[in-house]
């Protein structure tokens, strides 16, 4: 057994993966995704030394990562999941269901929001899955109370044999603190599963049976007393109070100390947004004339108070419903709730740097050959760094997660009785292919649909701070799997034309991607796999290449072509624009620029 | 009895410029010596050269984000920085810039400035911008720059953060303490 040791400075994500190790869970699993990828890692990091019997994977996609963890539930282990909300829809069908079976070992599903959003699509609420689905779900408010979450999680989920979710926000996944590592429970590996068909394979008779036993199950669950809100000051007198969860709980903390208010302004702090404990809910309706409720991001804690007369929140438009609730916005909302005034300085609306895909991204080069090849096509791509060729205006749609392929197919199905047809490319990274692009290509090839698809094979998850894919057949702790060759996947899905090229070898690519556009037009769906590792990958792995040194000679005019069509950070205008120079603090060698200026400015330093 | 002194300190550039890393190792500092810290950072797409910003509390604080006005300090890896961010810094706070300028006041802040790039070149370690202004900051919080608290940690502390950071990684382990020192070195003496 390991013991406890002094504080450490843990990130919230790290602070996640030590509570799972702490209290037994033996198998876990997820598919990466901002703000949630590293609690995997971190779990790989330490998990595998102390206990080979673990199973810690990357999964193809959230859905299959869930149901993996959810049937290693079923045999008795404790387990755990982690996504990122968007991850979170992929999975909810599972989901769903596993809310009405119920568990046997202890089961966690962590997925992680993002208000703001900073990295994401959507600002979506997993608490709102959570109701839904009806399983409770705890709301840590800093990665130290995520730590112990997980252990509260754990034996909510043996206690009631439900699934519970940890809902960590990006403020608490990407947050560090000092934490104090706790003793580390000996894994239990001993699968016992029982068979029990009219529960585990429920036909819709009895699944009405399991839904009366869950809203059962919910009531006492509403009355749990390990998952209480806590009364933050309870010394405090007042006629109005305060309710928050997550890491607003921490923002409302300082404000109320800095307003000083806090003997004043009673103020709790929700554990279990959803259930809402029913006491809890009673309490605060029958003691205070008002209520601010301050949560991220949908207003479930609020929902579940009925007297609506009383309670100032989100619904009736008191706090903001979009965007993060930052430390600002809170004071200002409490020092206006408690009648006082105060001064809160406010921040520049200065636009900031947009994103750019790294200096030597093999994807510009990709991007730059699929203009040229196609230079008035729809540019349908996906999720990933490459949704960055924005930029380069060669992505038009990002949707979701493998949507490249489906809208590039629903798009020739709209313009397919025109005259004129546009050319449709569609672009979509290794790991998204994997995830869900495959069964969007098998339905191409079965509609015959006219287009291009260039798949960015960079040999990792690289956004998410470079995961494996099921390609390169390595494991989340680094062992050696079977490689899944995505040639072999292509042609499996019925692909006739295929072709493998290097982007970095621009013109031979630019010919290549020009050959499945020309074939698309007459024949079906033609795919090419732009195939150049990830260079910051690469540097990760100490294998960077030896770089091409590059120079802009005097024959550059300033005409600006390179920095409108390739975007290289590594490309700078300098004399008022007048030319175009090497900034060799960020040019990564790759030398594709070298074919990219018409006047052949760019040469071989 | 006095309150333990606190520290808000925003530090920001864009990505790939290692702002993480060196809020990491000024969180690992005061982690060294005992002391209680909070940071909060950016992570994801803005990581492929957007703008990214930490934000590092050391003391007794519940959330690891700094409110406008409040902060202490200001690290700016790029001179933009200023424009962007300088509304956390409260009045009489400090910014130390990655810039071509003389010490100046800008309303009620100090501005310290230092061209990183250009010494990282002189280094020959073009990724080194981050470690030199962060040696230039401690630096000139030990020269009594910040006012009488300065900083909670000396150049010294980092050092030791980075030894045992880069343990097992000796060629960065040693660029990495050269950066910190030609920053540290960039402080004006007088
Ligand atoms: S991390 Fe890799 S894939 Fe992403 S932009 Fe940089 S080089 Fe391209
Ligand atoms: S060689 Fe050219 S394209 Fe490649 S990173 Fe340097 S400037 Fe950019």
């Amino acid at each position: 057994m390991k013991k406890a040791g002094k504080q450490v400075l843990m990130m919230g994500n790290e602070a996640i993966a030590r509570g799972l190790i702490e209290n037994g869970c033996s198998m876990a699993t997820a598919y990466p995704g901002t703000p949630a990828s590293e609690i995997l890692a971190a779990v790989a990091d330490t998990g595998k030394q102390l206990d080979a019997r673990m199973h810690i994977q990357w999964a193809v996609n959230e859905k299959v990562a869930f149901e993996i963890a959810y049937a290693g539930c079923q045999a008795g282990l404790r387990t755990a999941v982690s996504m990122k909300q968007v991850g979170l829809n992929v999975a909810s069908d599972p989901l769903m269901s596993a809310a009405y079976m119920g568990t046997a070992g202890g089961f966690v599903i962590i997925s992680a929001d993002d208000p703001g959003p900073h990295s994401s699509q959507t600002e979506q609420d997993s608490r709102m899955m959570a109701m839904m689905a009806k399983i409770p779900v705890l709301d840590p408010d800093s990665p130290r109370q995520a730590k112990e979450m997980v252990s509260i999680a754990y034996r909510l989920s043996e206690t009631f044999n439900t699934p519970v979710m940890l809902r960590p926000t990006t403020r608490v996944c990407h947050s560090r603190q000092d934490v104090r590592p706790g003793t580390i429970r000996p894994l239990e590996v001993k699968p016992d599963f029982k068979k029990d068909p009219s529960r585990w394979a429920a036909t819709p008779k009895f699944r009405y049976q399991l839904h009366l036993a869950l809203e059962e199950k919910l009531a006492r669950i509403a009355d749990h007393k390990a998952t209480d809100p806590i009364w933050q000051n309870p010394k405090a007198n007042g006629r109005r109070a305060v309710v928050s969860s997550g890491v607003a709980t921490a923002y409302t903390v300082e404000a109320i100390k800095a307003l000083q208010l806090w003997r004043d302004l009673p103020f709790y702090q929700v554990r279990q947004p959803f259930p809402l404990h029913t006491a809890f809910i009673r309490h605060l309706l029958e003691t205070y004339d008002d209520v601010l409720v301050l949560e991220e991001t949908t207003a479930i804690i609020e929902m579940q108070l009925a007297d609506r007369s009383r309670i100032k929140g989100k619904i009736n438009g008191v706090v903001p419903r979009v965007g993060e609730l930052l430390p600002e916005t809170i004071t200002a909302l409490l020092a206006a709730f408690a009648g006082v005034s105060t001064q809160i300085p406010s921040l520049a609306q200065a636009p900031g740097r947009r994103p750019t895909l790294c200096a030597g991204c093999p994807h510009r080069a990709s991007f730059y050959a699929i203009k040229r090849a196609a230079p008035r096509g729809i540019y349908t791509s996906d999720i990933g760094c490459y949704t960055l060729g924005l930029n380069l205006k060669a992505v038009d749609t990002v949707l979701c997660m493998g949507a490249a392929i489906s809208q590039a197919a629903g798009f020739y199905h709209a313009y397919k009785h025109e005259e004129k047809r546009p050319d449709i490319v569609a672009t979509i990274g290794d790991s998204t292919f994997f995830h869900a692009g495959v069964p969007a290509l098998i339905d191409a090839v079965n509609q015959n649909v006219r287009m291009v698809l260039v798949i960015l094979d960079n040999r990792t998850t690289a956004m998410t701070g470079s995961q494996p894919t099921p390609a390169t057949g390595k494991s989340a702790t680094g062992e050696t799997l079977v490689k899944v060759d995505m040639e072999t996947l292509v042609k499996g899905c019925g692909v006739n034309f295929l072709e493998i090229g290097d982007p970095y070898d621009t013109n031979g690519f630019i010919a290549m991607v020009k050959a499945a556009v020309a074939y698309s037009r007459s024949d079906g769906p033609a795919v090419v796999i732009a195939r150049h590792p990830c260079i910051i990958d690469l540097a990760r792995q100490g294998k960077t290449a030896d770089p091409i040194e590059v120079m802009v000679t005097g024959d550059c005019d300033g005409c600006g072509f390179c920095h409108q069509h390739f975007e290289c950070p590594g490309l700078v205008a300098v004399d008022d624009g007048q030319r175009t120079a090497v900034d060799a603090l960020v040019c990564n060698g790759c030398g594709v620029c070298l074919d990219v200026c018409p006047k052949g400015a760019i040469q071989r330093a | 009895m006095k309150a333990a002194p606190t520290y808000q300190i925003v530090i920001s550039g864009v990505g790939g410029q290692g702002v993480l890393f060196i809020t990491r190792l000024l969180a690992e500092a005061a982690i060294l010596k005992g002391l209680p810290v909070f940071t909060s950072e950016t992570h994801g797409m803005a990581q492929r050269g957007g703008t990214v910003i930490s934000h590092l509390k050391i003391g007794d604080f519940a959330s690891p984000l700094i409110s406008p006005g409040k902060a202490d300090g200001l690290i700016a890896l790029k001179a933009e920085s200023l424009d962007q961010h300088g509304g956390y810094l409260k009045s009489g706070g400090w910014a130390v810039i990655n810039g071509h300028a003389p010490l100046a006041i800008k309303g009620t802040t100090s501005l310290y400035y230092l061209d990183a790039d250009q010494q990282a070149r002189e280094i020959d370690d073009p990724r080194s911008v981050n470690l030199i202004m962060l040696g230039f900051a401690l630096a000139s919080a030990r020269r009594g720059a910040f006012g009488h608290d300065g900083l909670y940690c000396s150049p010294h502390d980092v050092e030791a953060v980075l030894e045992i950071r880069l343990k097992r990684k000796n060629h960065r382990q040693k660029s990495s303490l050269r950066a910190l020192k030609a920053g540290a070195e960039s402080v004006p003496t007088a």
